[in-house]
């Protein structure tokens, strides 16, 4: 399996980033970084990071269905996650919450019909004292109320 | 960048830069008494240095507040084994968001603070083990990263003083667990996140099986401070037992929420009502936890003289954790709170232990049918009596992390409880808590 | 020793090694702490929490199943506090453990119920709903049942740690955790069900077995497992002489626990349809059903004649029969028959080994290494054997050796072997096929650490072309290393026959250390066949038997008179050859199926399995157990019976003795060197060594007879063929 040069520079780096013979630290980083790339930990990505590192599948299995941040069928390009735990919750992320399932009409980690957009209901994500907070894919969102929620997704289907 | 206004009533020694123009950079750094402390350290033996941390009282900011310079002593300089520099950069407890800070605002800092720890306990490699969610701060840490072997603060023989040492960022995938010591170790070497037993302790066998110094961002932080104005003078901006400043993460509801750097041992109340800016919309305070999630919630009238530090907190039952200050108005359910935490230790727990796995669960569907009216009274005791069976039994802190601020909500809220009761709707299912626009 | 530790467990006072662990400790003195995740052997996990005991000046309560003794420590199990811990523990188990305990193959036999029992609260205060999965089948004889699964991650450890496979794994986190197999959905494995038989609660299920009776219906017959030369003991369950199942749930004998698919499943031969329950005599030039008196009467009748016509007889014995068996037809033949002509495949070279080791009068049984040995002896020296798939038994004590003991392992194979994984040098021997190149041809390869091959359970066939040079070649590469271990066992197959294994034990005794020696052979008796002289050169014991007498191959090929073949399948084609002609001019088989060599018999004895008698086996270390008889077929005969009833029927039953499987074997213990072990130690069940070993044996050297089938997990020679686990798990895994 073949992935981009800058994606093989950063493999690269993270495999002599550990002591010899401990290349099996750079798994999850690698899980990661490939599903940025491919949309999600595939079967193929399993067995080639397998391979390169040196392990079963079944030991990069066992490790990637522990990390809630890894998944195996893709996400939408958009992975909008919501924060509900405490804090965001006493600034009604639970509302939030609600709010996004009911306007584009999905479940915990459904996808939309055309790939786009998917959500998640996350928990504490560290943007306590921003609350409440969502990420997309990676960006963070500090205070958000239902229209400024709004006001990202309907940036996000302009961007598509 | 900064995401709340700074409050007069800091006292700012680990944000000392925060706010100047690209305080982040290598060159501020350097033009701001940057890496001064390394080389000072450099010129130290290790035991002195080690003593230098002690002299500052200086605690774990990470949660256990176990003291620094006592950690670093229990490493073995001595061994063969190479030693090894960990950050824990996870910061996942809730109501905690002051690692993200001081990284993305003053990330040399943060090199300096490990290359010392380095110095102290002969350690030549370290790791910054930082949650997958804070993505950008890989970007930004492996920038500074980058800045800082370019300029020779990190590599090898660095400014002459003939001590290498190599620094790399890694990147977790989603698991609060992670941020337990030995289960980060675990995660480190590409592993599930579940804890090591214990003995040996990381200072003896921690990454890669070497002795390794392990300690939360914000304790590194704090090093340089120490090594530059002395262990006395740290010390003596917070208490006789706890010396220095804690970042405070003030959320919930309260008009200023945002992290605050304050010395040890702040008023409570102070910090609400003057820090914090007081009580959103005029309502009145119900309760506080102190110190993340994991910390028992103080009522109203236990805030009264009470102050941020370990002992205040140790006397009223609780702890100040990892500094997650969240503050909880009157229009708060506390069924709902204590609901919502179990749902995240349940989804949280690694799943090793059965009285953590199988104990946070059942509170999880309890407190879940309970919220929504199908709660009995038998189950109020229940609820308490689970997590008390879950108490100290558990094979890491997690499952008493989970426990004790179960045991807290029932115990001083019942009543809330008994409203539940009967089908009863949620009494504050209606209040409106206030979005910031 | 003087430095034992002083502790008190329960006001008892203890005294153990230093490092021991509470737990471990406690049951020497019989204060038992319960555990779920603590496995002797296996690594420590300190998840089920049951172990939780109360030590002073220790703030919390402790896990007994990681705490090492110390100096005056003072440890409780039976406190209020303690007993809290453990009864809630099992609350928590419960609460979505399913109560499906009357359909439960575990029910009776299960941890959790047991624990409950003893440790548990009465009623359950969990009124949710419990989560539920549906159940998983992993391979032909393994399925999961996540419910039911508690989490104590035994069998993930088994297999990895005791098996060197590891092909479970745990997935998922928290409560929704559970096993899964290596290859998605399904295993790919040895099938050794070792995990099935290590889970504490029923959540890992045999195919075979389950839903098939409950366990206290069951009669547990402790006996030999009769495939391989390892010797593993197997308890088989039975019910209505039915065998259900096999484990070795009293952990007896040379194996303990220890058993690999053929152990635990492959009994199932016994009740096979084609399985012979009745005596054939060829009538009109085809076999018929006769009655056992007219086939007994035929065949004395037959064997009378060809002796008063002074015509040849040849005898051909079996290596998976009783030693009474061979015993006894061994003296019948040679005094009864006045023949020598007796043989059986062999499948190693001990005799050559046994002289070598002879040297200088020489009777060390310390030369002789035991299946203990392999756990216990400093390093360890594997010659030409894939021991994983041949010798289960022998590579998991190798395998638990290097874990527990950080032995060195040597392995010098044609090809790539799981040891390779752990040994401290690897060296692969030989050259592709058909490659050209001359002289020794070897290579060391880097073994530790490398990623798991093929664990497939197939015996693959040696592409490689390796002369006994090559191994030489690769042992003086070792000599420096293996002069400097302290100790050293040595294994080796077939590669090495008669003079090369004399050379190979002067480089043994070259090397100035202890060394011990295992010559391994393939099946449940190759080791007792010669030991009781089914040989021409030999009469039991090593006793040179100074007479001429044909070999296994020669008498195929002669006229003889007769031809009597007990438990051997001679006529097999070779791999895609042909069978040999039959040349005797009257061939009685007793065997329990119509193989190659039955169809062409004039009279066919249906025999017994060794699940269905009595007697002894001695495996390749030497050892020897008792074999207990745990069901009958109807219509079949144990081999020794058959052979009484002809005796008695020649008339000749006065001569040879009485042929109860008892009095054979007191006869042996009497008459057959090294043979004198302690009965008590096997007629308790337990494993006794034998010492065949008393100077050199003068016998003529014959190279060339010896041949390993060097069946791999899943192949046992002809009952392989009528074993349906065997052949559905081929089948699996070919269909892929
Ligand atoms: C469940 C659990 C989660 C934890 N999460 C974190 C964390 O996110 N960050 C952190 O620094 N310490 C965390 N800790 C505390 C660490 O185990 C450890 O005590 C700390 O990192 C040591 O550093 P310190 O001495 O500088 O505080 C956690 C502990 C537990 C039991
Ligand atoms: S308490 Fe037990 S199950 Fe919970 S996180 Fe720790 S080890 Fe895992
Ligand atoms: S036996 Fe000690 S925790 Fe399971």
């Amino acid at each position: 399996m073949t992935f981009s040069p800058e994606l093989e520079a950063r493999f690269e780096k993270l495999l002599t980033s550990y002591p010899p013979g401990r290349q099996r630290s750079a798994l999850i980083p690698m899980l990661l970084y490939a599903q940025d790339e491919v949309g999600s930990v595939s079967d193929e990505v399993i067995d080639e990071v397998a391979r390169r590192i040196g392990v079963t599948p079944l030991q990069v299995n066992e490790v990637l269905s522990y990390y809630t941040m890894l998944h195996r069928k893709p996400m939408g390009k958009y992975h909008v996650q919501v924060c509900t735990n405490i804090s965001c919750l006493l600034n009604g992320g639970d509302k939030l919450w609600e709010h996004v399932c009911k306007r584009l009409d999905l479940g915990n980690k459904e996808v939309t019909e055309d790939g786009q957009i998917s959500i998640e209901e996350v928990e504490c994500m560290g943007a306590c004292s921003w609350a409440p907070a969502i990420q997309v894919n990676y960006d963070f969102h500090h205070f958000v109320t239902p229209e400024k929620l709004d006001e990202i997704l309907d940036g996000l289907r302009k961007k598509q | 960048m900064l995401y709340n206004e700074p409050s007069p009533l800091e006292t700012r020694v680990l944000t000392r830069r925060f706010g100047i123009p690209n305080a982040a950079s290598i060159d501020v750094y350097l033009a701001t008494e940057g890496y001064q402390a390394f080389l000072k350290a450099a010129r130290m033996k290790p035991e002195e240095i080690i003593e230098e941390v002690k002299i500052s009282n200086l605690r774990g900011r990470g949660g256990a507040g176990f003291p620094t310079g006592m950690k670093w002593s229990f490493v073995p300089r001595s061994s063969p084994k190479p030693k090894y520099i960990v950050v824990n950069g996870d910061e996942g407890e809730p109501g905690t968001c002051k690692d993200r800070v001081l990284i993305e605002n003053d990330p040399h800092q943060l090199i300096e603070g490990v290359l010392i720890a380095g110095l102290a306990v002969d350690a030549h490699a370290g790791y910054v083990y930082i949650r997958g969610e804070y993505r950008y701060l890989i970007e930004a840490l492996e920038k500074a990263i980058g800045e800082a072997y370019a300029k020779g603060w990190l590599g090898k023989n660095i400014q002459g003083t003939g001590f290498d040492f190599d620094l790399y960022a890694h990147t977790g995938a989603g698991s609060y667990e992670c941020g337990e010591e030995s289960a980060l170790l675990e995660s480190l070497e590409g592993k599930r996140g579940v804890p090591r037993i214990r003995p040996p302790f990381p200072a003896v066998v921690g990454a890669f099986q070497c002795p390794t110094v392990l300690n939360n961002v914000e304790t590194y932080c704090a090093v340089p401070a120490i090594l530059r104005d002395g262990g006395a003078a740290f010390a003596a901006l917070g208490l006789p037992k706890a010396g220095g400043t804690k970042m405070t993460c003030l959320s919930g509801h309260v008009n200023k929420p945002g992290v605050y750097e304050l010395p040890l041992g702040f008023p409570v109340m102070k910090m609400i009502n003057e820090v914090g800016g007081g009580i959103r919309g005029g309502r009145k305070l119900k309760a506080m936890i102190p110190g993340g999630s994991s910390c028992p919630v103080l009522t109203a009238a236990e805030c009264e003289g009470a102050t941020m530090d370990y002992d205040s907190m140790a006397g009223r039952k609780t702890m100040l954790g990892s500094g997650g200050v969240i503050i909880l108005d009157d229009q708060t359910c506390m069924v709902k709170a204590a609901m919502r935490l179990m749902r995240f230790y349940s989804h949280e727990s690694c799943g090793w232990c059965i009285p953590c796995r199988e104990g946070t669960t059942w509170l999880r569907k309890i407190l879940v049918r309970f919220h929504e009216g199908g709660g009995t009274r038998t189950d109020i005791d229940l609820i308490g009596d689970i997590a008390k069976n879950m108490l100290g039994r558990t094979f890491c802190p997690l499952g008493d992390a989970a426990a004790m601020p179960t045991i807290a909500f029932v115990e001083k809220f019942r009543e809330e409880f008994e409203d539940h009761l009967n089908g009863k709707p949620c009494p504050y299912e209606n209040a409106t808590h206030l979005v910031t626009a | 020793m003087a430095d034992l530790v002083n502790l008190t467990i329960d006001g008892k006072a203890v005294q153990a090694a230093p490092g021991t662990l509470v737990i471990d400790a406690a049951k020497t003195v019989g204060v038992e702490i319960p555990a779920f995740c603590y496995y002797e052997g296996l690594s420590l996990q300190a998840a089920c929490r049951m172990c939780l005991v109360e030590v002073e000046k220790m703030p919390k309560l402790m896990t007994a199943c990681t705490l090492p003794v110390a100096e005056g420590m003072v440890v409780r199990t039976e406190t209020p506090q303690v007993a809290a811990a453990r009864k809630y523990m099992l609350e928590f188990l419960l609460t979505n453990h399913p109560l499906d305990c009357p359909v439960c193959d575990k029910g009776g036999e299960c941890e959790l119920q047991d624990m409950t029992f003893r440790y548990g609260i009465g009623e359950s205060r969990f009124t949710d709903e419990k989560a539920h999965t549906p159940e998983k089948q992993f391979s032909p004889v393994v399925f999961y049942d996540a419910p039911r699964c508690i989490l104590c991650y035994r069998c993930v450890r088994i297999c990895n740690e005791g098996l060197g496979v590891g092909a479970l794994g745990v997935i998922n986190r928290g409560v929704v955790s559970e096993i899964a197999p290596n290859k998605g959905d399904h295993l790919e494995c040895d099938e050794c069900g070792a995990c099935i038989d290590i889970c504490p609660v029923g959540a890992l299920t045999s195919g075979i077995y389950r839903y098939k009776t409950r366990p206290w219906e069951m009669t547990h017959v402790g006996t030999v497992c009769t495939h391989c030369a390892d010797g593993c003991k197997t308890t088989l369950g039975t019910r209505n002489d039915r065998i259900l199942r096999g484990n070795n749930r009293d952990s007896s004998g040379v194996s303990d626990g220890f058993l690999c698919i053929k152990g635990r499943y492959a009994f199932d031969f016994y009740d096979h349809p084609e399985r012979l329950t009745t005596p054939l005599a060829r009538k009109n030039g085809k076999l018929e059903e006769v009655s056992w008196a007219e086939a007994l009467e035929i065949t004395a009748r037959k064997f009378r004649e060809n002796l008063d016509a002074r015509g040849a007889f040849g005898v051909i014995g079996s290596n998976h029969t009783t030693n009474e068996e061979n015993y006894y037809l061994q003296k019948f033949a040679r005094q009864v028959l006045g023949t020598n002509h007796i043989d059986h495949h062999r499948t190693g070279d001990v005799v050559a080994l046994f002289d070598a080791l002879g040297e200088g009068g020489s009777a060390g049984r310390e030369k002789l290494a035991t299946v203990a040995d392999l756990y216990k002896l400093k390093a360890v020296l594997i010659l030409g054997a894939d021991l994983a798939l041949e010798h289960p038994l022998l590579s998991f004590q190798v395998r638990a050796n290097y874990r527990h003991h950080r032995a060195h392992i040597y392995a010098v194979t044609p090809g790539s072997v799981r040891e390779d994984k752990y040994s401290a040098m690897s060296i692969r021997v030989g050259a592709p096929a058909g490659s050209a190149g001359s002289g020794p041809r070897w290579e060391p390869v880097s073994g530790s650490g490398s990623a798991d091959g093929d664990p497939s359970g197939f015996y693959h066939p040696r592409n490689a072309e390796v002369s006994t040079a090559d191994y030489f070649a690769a042992l003086e590469h070792l000599r420096d290393k293996l002069k400097a271990e302290p100790e050293l066992v040595i294994l080796f197959d077939d590669s090495f026959q008669g003079n090369d294994v004399r050379r190979l034990v002067e480089f043994g005794n070259s090397l100035g250390i202890p060394v011990r020696w295992v010559c391994l052979v393939d099946y449940s008796n190759s080791r007792g066949a010669l030991d009781m002289g089914i040989a021409p050169e030999l009469l039991p014991g090593y006793e040179p038997s100074g007479q001429p007498g044909m070999r296994l191959h020669e008498m195929l090929a002669a006229p003889l008179g007769a031809l009597w073949v007990v438990g051997a399948n001679p006529y097999e084609p070779a791999p895609g050859g042909t069978s040999p002609e039959r040349r005797a001019g009257f061939l009685v088989v007793q065997d329990m199926f119509l193989t190659e060599t039955a169809r062409l018999a004039d009279v066919v004895l249906p025999a017994a399995s060794s699940y269905e008698k009595n007697g002894t086996f001695t495996n390749v270390t030497g050892e020897l157990q008792r074999l207990k008889r745990a069901v009958n077929v109807m219509g079949t005969k144990p081999d020794l019976e058959i052979i009484g009833f002809i005796a008695r029927e020649m008339g000749a039953a006065a001569a040879l003795g009485p042929w109860a499987p008892d009095a054979v074997f007191e006869e042996i213990r009497k008459n057959v060197r090294g043979y004198d072990v302690p009965a008590p130690v096997i007629a308790s069940g337990g494993a006794a060594q034998t010492a065949p070993l008393n100077g050199r044996i003068a016998v003529e050297a014959a190279p060339g007879l010896v041949r390993s089938e060097h069946n791999g997990l899943f192949a046992s020679g002809t009952l392989g063929r009528y074993s349906r686990v065997l052949n559905s798990v081929l089948e699996s895994r070919v269909g892929r």
